[in-house]
């Protein structure tokens, strides 16, 4: 498309299948300790598709 | 797993269109989808509501006739797709239910206060110079194992466990640290699970031996230093005033030189002393660090160093400037990651875990050295928060366990309705706690932050991507 770049290949919806696992990380333990950002983490379900 | 999803609302104001450093960016927020736009595109986001008809508006094509007729309507269809395929204007979830009874909830994470002691005496801690305002004291190893005993045996099916060695300064207890760490190992094995150990320490105590154990055996460390030197030593101090800098630049670059696997950050806070933080990130990056944080303190308004909500214009251009400074790196080769601007908009969590945040109170906990069990480690010092005692694994107050997992963005109204609520995930309960005393009520001043530093993240991915 001319006007639009996307930047991501896919969409919560689609990721929302065989997802909730709970495997991934908390966020609070990876650097921060004092706030909240989720969007940092990574999918770790091993059978996202 | 944990709750039950339904998409079939037509998210009417969830599309949050900014401009910054020359891009034009449109979120999705229901789906998540991130657009780059041309100015005309941009233009005509602005003016349209959904649903959207195949053809473009006449009052659209009226406001936009300064453009050629056939730009407006390429720049129409383009738009027209991306509703089309679901990535604008897009459905949010509906009639979701997180789980909220926590006693089938299990617990992943836990945060091991091995030293209720430091020898520093930093002038912002939450914890109150490492004692969490009680008797100082250090972690038997009794209670450390005992502690991943709980951990173990309340993960349920799960298998990544994580277990963080925290303080007061914990290279004070090595000796437990070290301990604790076999015992996991040999535990993790019998079960079949994985412990990911990790540390989160002021630097002034490693020495050869802890820093090669740390880069053996932990997942991740965290080291503390607020980047510029005289920024640093004027918060981060010994016990008898003088600062920490000088000491432990060399032995983070030391211990990050010989780290062969794993991850580490260089993680600072910034205050009201120092608003001009963008300067303290850049410093850490100059120091040959490539993995930072830098954060806002975590103090009472009534505090001198505390951020206030009149110093909100000043960090908003500080995310930007060192955005700026971010892309110029990127593109001379010398990238750095800031914590805050990370953001996989691909292999990210799924809605899942963005709805449910931390999971702080119900999948994570944290233990004292006397083996009490608090939602977080900054509840520590809030002893109406204690959750029980590891040496009662039964006994866990599970209603105010669920008080926790009931606080997510679905439930949360002034959530539900923010475009940033999947990348933050609800934001930080202790947080909400400390401003406004109660666990729900959003901390207001954090999340403007995370508005920007979010709108940041995504001006980093688009300049990246070209």
């Amino acid at each position: 498309m001319k006007n639009v770049k996307t930047l991501n290949k896919s969409t919560y919806a689609k990721k929302a299948i065989s997802a909730g696992c709970g495997e991934c990380q908390a966020s609070c333990q990876s650097a921060c300790k004092t706030s909240c950002t989720v969007a940092n983490q990574k999918c770790e379900n091993v059978n996202k598709k | 797993m944990f709750l039950r999803l339904n998409f079939k609302k037509r998210n009417k104001d969830m599309v949050h269109l900014f401009s910054q450093q020359g891009y034009n960016i449109a979120l999705d927020s229901a789906s998540g989808a991130v657009h780059v736009l041309t100015g005309i595109a941009a233009e005509m986001l602005r003016l349209l509501k959904p649903p959207l008809a195949p053809v473009c508006p006449v009052g659209v094509r009226y406001a936009l006739a300064k453009y050629p007729a056939e730009d407006v309507a390429e720049a129409y269809s383009d738009l027209y797709s991306l509703y089309e395929d679901g990535m604008l204007f897009s459905e949010d979830m509906k009639g979701v239910a997180p789980a909220s009874d926590a006693a089938r909830i299990p617990v992943k994470s836990m945060c091991l206060h091995v030293s209720h002691d430091c020898n520093m005496r930093c002038r912002y801690c939450f914890a109150g110079t490492g004692s969490f305002r009680r008797e100082r004291s250090l972690m038997d190893t009794g209670t450390a194992k005992k502690a991943i005993d709980f951990l173990l045996e309340k993960s349920g099916p799960i298998r990544n466990l994580e277990l963080d060695f925290f303080g007061g300064e914990p290279l004070m207890n090595f000796g437990v640290v070290k301990e604790a760490v076999r015992y996991g190992r040999e535990r993790e094995k019998e079960l079949g699970k994985n412990i990911r150990f990790t540390i989160t320490t002021n630097g002034t105590l490693l020495d050869d031996e802890s820093i090669a154990f740390i880069n053996e055996n932990m997942y991740n460390v965290v080291l503390s230093i607020d980047g510029r030197k005289e920024v640093n030593d004027r918060i981060r101090t010994y016990t008898d005033g003088s600062g920490t800098y000088d000491d432990i630049l060399p032995l983070y670059r030391k211990l990050v030189e010989s780290r062969t696997s794993g991850t580490y950050y260089v993680r600072g806070t910034y205050t009201r002393e120092n608003l001009d933080f963008s300067k303290d990130v850049l410093s850490l990056a100059d120091a040959g660090f490539d993995q930072i944080s830098v954060e806002p303190v975590v103090l009472p308004p009534s505090d001198p160093l505390s951020i206030r909500e009149e110093d909100l214009p000043v960090l908003f251009s500080e995310y930007e400037k060192l955005t700026e400074a971010m892309i110029v790196r990127y593109r001379e080769g010398r990238a750095f990651n800031f914590f805050h601007f990370m953001v996989d908009l691909d292999a990210g969590p799924c809605v899942y875990k963005r709805i449910k945040g931390c999971g702080s109170g119900s999948e994570y906990v944290a233990v004292t050295p006397d083996g009490d069990v608090y939602p977080c480690h900054q509840f520590v010092e809030h002893t109406e928060f204690r959750l029980g005692s590891i040496f009662d694994p039964d006994g866990l107050d599970n209603e105010l366990r669920s008080s926790f997992a009931k606080c997510n963005i679905c439930t949360n109204p002034e959530c539900s309705g923010c475009w940033v609520k999947y990348f933050c995930g609800g934001g930080c309960a202790a947080n909400n706690y400390n401003s406004s005393g109660d666990i729900t009520v959003p901390y207001r001043i954090a999340c403007e932050l995370e508005r920007k530093r979010v709108e940041c993240a995504l001006v980093l991915k688009a300049a990246t991507s070209e």
